[in-house]
């Protein structure tokens, strides 16, 4: 991609999203062209800025029938693209729902609740229940860190995290380990807690998680809810994460 | 520090300097650990961290993903069953792994408390024209039979070694039954290259590209376009990777390939190498095959040698060129070319997302061609005999022949060589499959087929396999065989896209619900709903083809499904007896009253 960019730094092109044209610069995916206009393409693995990873799958879209992930397809000039389809929905609200089942997301006693992009991504989406029986899996709770909660029981699998150790922070803090659905979250020190990895509250990677997953210890309720971020905003709002992230970090503002 | 610790300390780091030096792969480095100690513990995690310079979770990682690496110590004899539907446990009719497990009061997953045996079922090692099979610390033991069960029983409890077992068990043949334009000359070692200078590269290229090779790993990707792609890649350096993982269920055809054929496997190599422009090239090997490294090393030592690896081949100033093999460790997913990479290079086996394509981004991120063993076979064939030669058999879309694994209910399980365009009656005629009801071709990722379409072809345009082609008569349960394929991709799926890690899973269990009895038409509909999701919204091969067995299933073999059905609208997942297994198990009983119906 980077090849292409340097190929064509000013060519501008447009592909088409559920009949609207949309511009795109060399080196954007469909994703970055899709949100660079307005338009919202649900998705949680993917964060502005950060190195595509294309695993949640909720930004399927169809190029002229053919499944792609948004977050990492290059756009391409002509590219026909269904997004904000009732069949394409349906497909998400599937994926959401096998996310919450795999996990045990008790949204009530959850601390992120109101705040959580993937309860958000339910709302939106229609999602009325698991669907699915739950897989009631056994996660490892971490609460070794003086200010960090890690309670893998929310956690998606998102990197979200991983990269935003590595690409913001310049430490390497979260990997994930494990394969199929034995897949999980470690954290990067000795004893494999967090207490003894170099994660401080400053981090974006303390920040970032979407879900409930990585909390801040002792700001639990500071907003009280139904003012939450989610009762006052869609998540299919443009440039959103922004607003989450400077709110989690300063949950006055 | 205790002088205890500090001398496993010791221990620890002196192996792992030892078989860093060896090779300097991480895999490499886990398995002698893991052959050592019987684990691979939090200490040894971090000595090798520290040894490789690499963080500790990516270590830990690695560690985790693999089925052949265990954090928990198995038994001095570790037992491994195959659960294919043809070299497993059960392939004979009766359940060997309990009849095993009675006669070592052990239960399949664990390690005895003594810490003699361990044992627990694996994902097809490829023996499948041997009948039952098993690997005893990776040395498969084939033709299994309720006999051997207690002979092997009673070695182990007497902890005779291994060298000492009967050497007859150990015996995995060729069984080559038809050869057809590949398996039927063996090319006299280096003529494939020496014919190969006098062409040059760009003629060794132009051969390929005009013999219409593809892919023979299932693919079908055009060989000689790979080659000439990464050949125009920008790249510091670029490199050749034989994909020998080989984890397709019912495929063997390579471990025969790699048995009787290294010197012309080696010899594409250098072909490619020569023609891209590589001076190293990789065997990725599946760990189900180590125990043909020996040979394969002897191999290239001979070849180096002779001048056919190494510095200025052939005496050919610059032509430069050798061969590593890395030996995988249980994982499936490490035969997509990608994640094969991934594994290459020390990490998890999870594929990468395309574009960029291995061609331009491959190995460390340079120009890599990856392309299955029976490919550069085909290759030195064509390099020396010439494109027309390989043209003139097949069809127009799927030139040359294709090398067959065929097991299953038939009479002569073996090696089948064919040229493309064959029908599946011919081929069914020929190894002896009387009383066909279905046959699975490409293995569990690829088609199930019925009676009714036995007179499609092989070959690109219908048919297409990677070498696997299991036979099932009319006495199988097909639904037992789409179950067994189900757990096969659960098991596998590398974990990284939703659809496929819990998709895999939701499909296992609402097969295991129907098979036992307690679907209803709601669950089939489900089924039928998800597995269509699984298969278009996956992020690789794996989850596109997953569902594949149902899908087909459903179509073909309704009555499969629907005879199992209860004739409610709806019934629970929750099932109260099956509940209560955990319990039974702890309490050692398992009579009428320990259960519900
Ligand atoms: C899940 C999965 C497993 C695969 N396993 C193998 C394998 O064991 N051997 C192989 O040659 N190709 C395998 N492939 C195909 C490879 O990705 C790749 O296409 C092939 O190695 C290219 O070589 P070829 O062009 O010579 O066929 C697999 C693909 C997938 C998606
Ligand atoms: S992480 Fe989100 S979805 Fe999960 S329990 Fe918390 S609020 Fe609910
Ligand atoms: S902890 Fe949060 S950010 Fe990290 S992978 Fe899990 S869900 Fe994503
Ligand atoms: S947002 Fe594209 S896969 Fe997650
Ligand atoms: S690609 Fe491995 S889980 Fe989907």
């Amino acid at each position: 991609m980077s090849a292409d960019i340097k190929q064509s730094p000013i060519t501008k092109n447009t592909i088409t999203i559920d009949g609207q044209e949309i511009p795109f610069l060399a080196g954007q995916t469909i994703m970055d062209a899709a949100l660079a206009a307005g338009v919202y393409i649900p998705h949680l693995c993917h964060r502005q800025g950060f190195t595509p990873h294309g695993s949640c799958k909720l930004c399927v879209v169809d190029i002229a029938s053919r499944s792609a992930s948004a977050c990492t397809m290059p756009a391409v000039a002509g590219q026909q693209i269904s997004n904000n389809t009732p069949a394409l929905n349906e497909a998400r609200k599937t994926i959401t729902q096998m996310l919450f089942i795999e996990g045990n997301h008790i949204c009530p006693s959850c601390e992120k609740c109101g705040d959580c992009t993937l309860q958000a991504m339910a709302y939106h989406l229609g999602m009325l229940d698991g669907h699915f029986p739950q897989f009631f899996q056994r996660r490892e709770v971490d609460a070794s860190h003086p200010t960090v909660m890690l309670d893998r029981d929310r956690c998606i699998l998102c990197e979200l995290c991983v990269r935003a150790s590595r690409e913001v922070d310049g430490k390497n803090v979260f990997a994930i380990a494990g394969r199929g659905i034995n897949a999980h979250l470690v954290v990067n020190s000795a004893s494999g807690k967090l207490v003894d990895s170099d994660l401080e509250t400053s981090d974006m990677a303390a920040h970032i998680c979407p879900v409930g997953a990585i909390l801040i210890k002792e700001h639990g309720y500071e907003v009280p809810i139904g003012q939450r971020t989610f009762d006052l905003h869609q998540v299919s709002e443009i440039g959103l994460e922004k607003t989450i992230l400077t709110k989690v970090r300063q949950p006055d503002e | 520090m205790d002088s205890n610790t500090a001398n496993t300390i010791g221990l620890l780091r002196s192996i792992i300097a030892e078989a860093y030096a060896e090779s300097p792969h991480l895999l490499h480095v886990l398995y002698a650990l893991q052959r050592q100690f019987l684990h691979i513990s939090d200490e040894a995690v971090r000595e090798v961290a520290a040894h490789l310079d690499l963080p500790l979770s990516q270590v830990d990682a690695v560690v985790e993903f693999y089925s052949f690496f265990h954090k928990i110590p198995r038994g001095r004899y570790d037992i491994l069953f195959s659960n294919c539907t043809s070299c497993g446990y059960m392939a004979g009719g009766v359940d060997l792994m309990a009849m095993l497990g009675r006669r070592l009061d052990i239960v399949a997953g664990n390690t005895r408390g003594d810490g003699l045996v361990s044992m627990d079922q694996t994902s097809c090692i490829g023996m499948c024209d041997h009948g039952a099979a098993l690997l005893v610390n990776g040395m498969p033991i084939v033709s299994l039979d309720a006999a051997m069960i207690d002979r092997i029983a009673a070695l182990v409890e007497a902890e005779t070694p291994l060298e000492d077992w009967p050497a007859e068990w150990f015996q995995v043949d060729d069984n080559i039954r038809v050869s057809g334009m590949l398996l039927k000359d063996d090319l006299s070692t280096g003529i494939g290259l020496s014919t190969m200078l006098a062409l040059d590269a760009a003629g060794t290229l132009s051969e390929i590209i005009q013999s219409g090779l593809r892919g023979r790993g299932g693919a079908g990707f055009s060989t000689g376009m790979k080659w000439q792609f990464c050949r125009e890649a920008q790249g510091a350096a670029r490199y050749v990777v034989c994909n020998a993982d080989e984890g397709e269920p019912g495929t063997f055809k390579d471990r025969v390939l790699l048995h009787s054929h290294a010197d012309s496997l080696f010899e594409g190599m250098a072909v490619c190498a020569f023609a891209v422009g590589a001076k190293q090239g990789y065997l990725y090997l599946r760990g189900e095959y180590r125990y043909l490294l020996p040979h394969l090393q002897s191999v290239l030592a001979r070849r180096r040698g002779l001048g056919l690896l190494g510095v200025d081949i052939l005496d050919q100033p610059g032509f430069n060129f050798d061969i590593d093999i890395v030996v995988g460790a249980g994982a499936y997913i490490c035969g997509e070319e990608s994640a094969l990479i991934e594994s290459l290079e020390g990490k998890r086996g999870i594929p990468r997302t395309r574009p960029p394509f291995p061609v331009t981004h491959g190995y460390l991120g340079q120009p890599t061609v990856v392309n299955n063993v029976e490919t550069f076979i085909a290759a030195t064939h064509i390099v020396l005999r010439g494109s027309a030669w390989f043209r003139a058999v097949g069809t127009e879309k799927s030139a040359g022949s294709k090398i067959l694994s065929i097991s299953g209910d038939c009479a002569a399980p073996g090696i089948y060589e064919y040229p493309f365009g064959v029908t599946i009656r011919q081929v069914l005629d020929d190894c002896g499959a009387k009383d066909a009801q279905a046959v699975q071709i490409g293995g569990p990722s690829g088609t199930l087929i019925g009676s009714a379409e036995f007179d499609r072809r092989l070959g690109f345009d219908d048919l297409s396999t990677g070498g696997s082609l299991m036979v099932f008569s009319q006495a199988r349960d097909m639904l037992a065989v789409i179950v067994n394929f189900a757990h096969f991709f659960a098991h596998e799926s590398c974990g990284f896209c939703t659809p496929c890690r819990v998709g895999t899973v939701l499909l296992k269990n609402g097969l295991d619900k129907i098979a036992g009895g307690h679907g209803t038409r709601y669950d089939l509909d489900e089924m039928q709903r998800l597995a269509t999701l699984v298969k278009s919204r996956s992020h690789c091969g794996l989850g596109q083809t997953a569902a594949n067995p149902i899908l087909d299933g459903l179509q073909r073999f309704p009555q499969a499904f629907e005879q199992r059905l209860v004739h409610r609208d709806f019934e629970p997942h929750f099932d109260l007896d099956a509940a209560l297994e955990e319990a039974r198990q702890i309490s050692h009983r398992d009579d009428a009253a320990a259960h519900i119906e």
